[in-house]
């Protein structure tokens, strides 16, 4: 179902025009309002009326996640205090939190995207969609919620946690549709194993999945076991929470709400554009927000654009699933490694649970070391040592050749690496660089 | 007969083993034999213990991996020469032995040794023929 065919379809010359006129405005609103960007502006010798085609963007600064620190709390907000009517923010686990603060015209574009997003999964009104992302601070709870209510859909607003009541609830009330991150989906999944329930033979039928990196075998893993069809969504605080891309029935790549965050992507060496398809770091300005719209934002995610029209009859431009980000790329030995890769590979072997932990060290020699802790299948284990050896050594060569460094694999028990509930913690570095 | 014999998964940290023990003596469980199987990161810990599904039990519920898996316990004289001879069988016909470990069982005058054998049903066929006896309930 696309929710809103006419902005969703739109043909692309005249949505290019909407975009022109809505950064034009924006960046007349946030020059006379913000004086962060009056100064970036003043600095470059640049204003609204250098803006004639989108291809201008290129003159405007980008805003990075330092400067939304250092404007922490309220330092961007471009609307008076009073018009706003709701706050999110990042946990704020590396420095400062980010801030978005809303009005109500921000909470309805919010409402708007991530119906957008969740009718990308298929939801429709009449569905039970039982909603596990965080509630609170976190922009998870609340724009699943909003978005479901926004289809007419019934929600069940559980946050994320209390398992057990997790699975009471999805049996009781026929949930038919999922929204929490991927490896909670697969910690939830684990647990309906271990309680009996089978999950297949309940009417889930679909999930959004989003909020951390998840890779084309999680996905296959999430949907095998729970008999689902499960689509990855994509969204960030800074620019409206999740809602900002999503997949289709087609599961190629995201569409993004490009008419209300106008998406670019550079090289993160140089900040120029990278020639189209090519990869490189996402970033986005927020065209029509109120509260605290953002100029240029730099993600840190990497992706590419997809350029093709999409089956499903949507016009918008697609990204394609991330690579990683930016910032929690590990650099082994002078090679980059994204996590996603090596999760990528893991699920590809046999005896493997899809639960790990990377673990970097720099070792005596001056040398990087990584450590990857897998948990191995239950059936997997046997009472001699060979057939664990053999696994662990095809882990070490699989890895080896689709990462190009040589890490230790060390075999662990099942259920003994730690299970998020939000985002999963991946990479334990050790480093001091 | 063959008996079963409990495997254990021991990660490579310190007092793993230790726990095991706590929980069999726990549920009054009484161990017959035992061996382990180390490598640099993991150990194996192989059991024959008294009461074979109150071990599984507890030790699951304490959080190990475990496996059950078939043996043979031949009774051997205890002199020497005993076990070759045992070994000269299994090797003419033939059959390999994947591991082998000395059980605390014996009358006086005998020894138990536990095989883990890649063809079992020949094996067992190969000590029988042969007038050896197996333990069958420890």
């Amino acid at each position: 179902m696309i929710f809103n065919p006419e902005h969703e379809c739109m043909d692309q010359t005249a949505r290019k025009k909407l975009q022109l006129a809505n950064l034009k405005n924006l960046v007349e609103k946030l020059y006379t309002t913000v004086p962060f960007y009056r100064k970036k502006m003043d600095a470059l010798g640049i204003s609204s009326r250098d803006i004639h085609t989108l291809g201008d963007i290129e003159k405007l600064p980008f805003t990075t996640k330092d400067d939304l620190r250092e404007n922490y709390p309220r330092g961007l907000l471009a609307s008076p205090p009073d018009r706003i009517v709701e706050v999110h923010m990042s946990s704020g686990t590396t420095g400062k939190p980010v801030v978005d603060e809303y009005t109500q015209k921000d909470i309805d574009i919010w409402r708007e995207a991530m119906a957008r997003t969740l009718a990308g999964g298929g939801c429709t009104k009449d569905d039970i969609v039982q909603n596990c992302y965080g509630y609170g601070l976190f922009t998870g709870g609340p724009g699943a919620h909003y978005g479901a209510m926004t289809i007419g859909a019934e929600v069940l607003p559980m946050s994320s946690g209390n398992t057990a009541r997790q699975l009471m609830v999805m049996q009781d009330f026929g949930t038919t549709m999922l929204t929490c991150t991927p490896s909670y989906a697969l910690y939830m999944a684990e647990e309906a194993a271990d309680a009996g329930v089978d999950l297949k033979k309940l009417p889930l039928s679909k999930g959004c999945f989003g909020a951390e990196p998840w890779s084309e075998n999680m996905r296959k893993e999430i949907e095998s076991r729970y008999g689902m069809k499960a689509y990855d969504i994509y969204g960030l605080t800074e620019i409206i929470g999740p809602g900002v891309a999503f997949e289709c029935e087609a599961q190629d790549g995201l569409h993004i709400n490009e008419d209300l965050f106008y998406p670019e992507i550079i090289d993160p060496e140089t900040g120029k554009h990278v020639k189209r398809g090519e990869k490189g770091e996402l970033v986005f300005t927020t065209l029509t927000k109120e509260g605290t719209p953002l100029l240029r934002y730099r993600t840190r995610d990497i992706t590419y654009f997809m350029d093709e029209p999409c089956s499903c009859g949507r016009t918008t431009v697609r990204m394609h699933r991330l690579f990683g980000r930016t910032d929690d790329m590990l650099i082994i030995r002078g090679v980059n490694v994204f996590p996603s890769q090596i999760e990528h590979a893991l699920f590809g072997i046999e005896g493997t649970e899809p639960q790990y932990l990377i673990v970097v060290n720099r070792g005596e020699s001056h040398l990087d070391e990584v450590e990857l802790l897998v948990e191995v299948k239950q059936e997997f284990f046997s009472d001699e040592t060979r057939g664990l050896e053999t696994l662990r050594n095809k882990i070490q060569d699989v890895m080896k050749s689709k990462l190009q460094i040589g890490l230790k694999v060390k075999l662990v028990e099942p259920k003994t690496i730690e299970r998020s509930i939000g985002k999963a913690k991946r990479v334990i570095d050790n480093r001091k660089l | 007969m063959q008996i079963k014999q409990i495997s254990v998964f021991l990660e490579n940290s310190s007092g793993r083993l230790g726990e095991v023990t706590k929980v069999l003596a726990e549920a009054a469980i009484n161990i017959r034999a035992i061996s382990i199987a180390d490598t640099a990161d993991f150990g194996i810990l192989r059991l024959i213990v008294d009461k074979n599904d109150d071990a599984i039990t507890a030790l699951t519920k304490a959080g190990f991996t475990t496996r059950l898996s078939d043996v043979v316990a031949v009774e051997v004289v205890d002199s020497p020469g005993s076990l070759a001879k045992v070994m000269e069988l299994f090797q003419n016909s033939k059959v390999n032995i994947e591991y082998l470990y000395a059980s605390l069982e014996g009358k006086t005058g005998k020894a138990v040794i536990i095989f883990k054998l890649e063809n079992l049903e020949q094996g067992l066929k190969i000590v029988t023929d042969n007038g050896l006896s197996v333990v069958e309930k420890f």
